[in-house]
């Protein structure tokens, strides 16, 4: 069954056109990676699916509804968590606090809220560091911070803005697991990743976008072997 | 999984013994005070302190809390003060009741200010709430039926009298009354900040972005902020009304209530409940001895020490005095 579907959506900001007619679909309990370069539009495409960025043209739905030029916080609501490629932890609270914001969404309860929050951050394996003020938290702790704060709403669909960027090589492996971990409890992932083999492992369709417009969809090996995404991105990888 | 089991028994909020009684004590001391023989001098002071905690603690919701920086905040004062005396002056309704509809007319005032101007973003809302401060205090020196810039008079009761909310005799009386609101507006602001709604005005202040993305509708939250904090502000109006019972837009509307708020907050320690009373407690001595040892009316002497005070907790603590006691001993934060 389909979660997502993104028919022709468009956005332009001045004369560039950061998203351009863009359409895919995502079905419940996959991961969809997202690749291109920088400036292929990868996270306006998270902003139009989110409502932080009003579109152009086009439509959004989730689970057949139209939720295209609603607000983000209504869009949240419905059930689409997000995390954010520059990290907006709540700075001036502790990790347990961050979390029980997100927790506070399904319950109502102070100490259920708490408890669950314990539990999501025992599951990013946190536990430890739940007393520490967010900004105490190293880049890729804070990341995990984000993914928790986002599950804590409980969403169907979580959006991920390159969890595994900035962080150092001996971190990438734990937040991989943790994606995997997460698609196992059921919530359908989209992500942006720029690391090719991390995309390659654990998404089950891949979408490239270059220039704003959609270059490829596929599997992960239909995507390897596609002259166009290969050119325009896998093609840099070496360079890089 | 232990690790999990061991955090999930430990208990919610402090709950140290100590830290319990010591706040018991001290509000049995503050009742007990009076009777140690305080002139009308201390009793004053004591009532100031009190009453601009309370007008502190107000602007720490909508400052601290939410982050919204109000620099109007005196317009809400000076409704409640206008809301008491005009009803008693001229419909002889009893204070206790003015109390209620200026807490109502603030709070409405704050929805209608905060819808327009809660959209604007940081400096722009506090340069916008100094210029609707400001225009109260015109509005009402040029409104007539609520007698302008001479403002209201409130007619003295033959002796004490509680309905009327006036006390002659003895500044006791206004002590206990300050006292109860004192005691109350903490409490209540303090299970605010535990509670979901102080969670969620955190993280509106922190990062309204991140708020949005956890079903936080950001602007219904700031006018929230806006409205508890305008009614909390509103009594302290009436009651310094009752206290002096000669109100007039100068002194209900004065700039310096909105100024003063904020003087005191940033002084205690901004968005800690514990701050205001700190920072009343510093500032409100500082201020009437200035006035006594450096100048009558007060002069300026007093607003050069709040300038200076506020330049050295700017460079040296930011967080406010309260950051000189240990963090796990007022809050429940711990850095291990």
């Amino acid at each position: 069954m389909k979660i997502l579907s993104v028919e022709n959506l468009s956005r332009s900001f001045g004369g560039i056109k950061a998203n351009n007619d863009i359409s895919f679909e995502v079905a419940e309990g996959t991961i969809l990676g997202v690749i291109g370069p920088n400036g292929a539009g990868k996270s306006t495409l998270f902003d139009l699916i989110t409502g932080y960025t009003k579109t152009d043209n086009g439509k959004v739905s989730f689970f057949n509804k139209d939720i295209s030029g609603l607000s983000p916080d209504k869009i949240s609501s419905l059930g689409i968590g997000r995390t954010f490629q520059k990290l907006k932890p709540f700075a001036d609270q502790t990790l347990l606090e961050n979390v029980m914001i997100g927790s506070f969404v399904k319950e109502d309860n102070i100490k259920k809220a708490r408890d669950k929050a314990l539990e999501i951050i025992d599951f990013v394996d946190l536990i430890e560091k739940r007393h520490h003020f967010a900004r105490e938290l190293s880049t890729g702790q804070r990341k995990r911070l984000e993914m928790a704060r986002a599950m804590a709403i409980e969403p169907k669909l979580l959006l991920m803005d390159e969890v595994t960027g900035g962080v150092d090589q001996k971190t990438i492996p734990g937040l991989v697991e943790l994606i995997k971990k997460l698609k196992k409890s059921g919530v359908t992932i989209i992500t942006i990743e720029h690391n090719i083999n991390i995309i390659m492992e654990i998404s089950d369709n891949i979408l490239a976008l270059d220039q704003g417009k959609r270059i490829a969809y596929g599997t992960p090996k239909e995507i390897q072997k596609n002259e166009e995404v290969i050119d325009s991105y896998l093609g840099t990888v070496d360079a890089t | 999984m232990d690790k999990l089991l061991i955090a999930k028994s430990e208990p919610l909020w402090n709950t140290d013994k100590r830290i319990i009684s010591l706040i018991g004590s001290l509000i049995v001391l503050l009742f007990a005070l009076p009777h140690f023989g305080l002139n009308s001098f201390y009793l004053h002071l004591m009532i100031m302190i009190f009453m601009h905690a309370v007008m502190a603690q107000s602007w720490n919701v909508i400052a601290g809390f939410s982050g919204q920086i109000s620099l109007g905040h005196g317009a809400f004062f000076g409704i409640g003060a206008y809301a008491t005396s005009f009803l008693y002056v001229q419909y002889g309704i009893s204070p206790w009741i003015g109390i209620f509809v200026g807490m109502i007319i603030s709070g409405i005032a704050a929805v209608l200010i905060g819808i327009p101007m809660l959209r604007l973003s940081g400096h722009y809302f506090a340069i916008a709430t100094l210029l609707i401060g400001i225009s109260f205090q015109i509005i009402f020196q040029r409104w007539e039926w609520v007698g302008a810039a001479s403002g209201v008079w409130v007619p003295m009761t033959s002796g004490d009298s509680l309905l009327a909310l006036q006390f002659h005799s003895s500044k006791m009386p206004y002590y206990y009354i300050f006292l109860v609101f004192f005691i109350i507006t903490f409490f209540l602001v303090w299970l605010l900040s535990r509670s979901k709604l102080g969670y969620r005005l955190r993280a509106v202040r922190d990062d309204p972005q991140a708020a949005l993305s956890l079903c936080i509708n950001v602007s219904n939250y700031k006018i929230i902020a806006y409205v508890i904090s305008a009614m909390i502000m509103a009594p302290m109006g009436s009651l310094f009304a009752q206290y002096i019972l000669i109100i007039d837009p100068d002194r209900v509307f004065n700039i310096e209530i909105s100024i003063i708020v904020l003087l005191i907050t940033v002084l205690g320690g901004i968005g800690n409940v514990w701050g205001p009373i700190v920072g009343a407690a510093i500032l409100i001595p500082i201020s009437e001895y200035s006035r006594i040892y450096l100048g009558g009316t007060g002069g300026a002497v007093d607003l050069i020490l709040y300038g200076l005070i506020l330049m050295l907790i700017c460079i040296f603590r930011p967080e406010g005095l309260i950051s000189f006691f240990p963090k796990n001993i007022l809050e429940r934060k711990k850095q291990r």
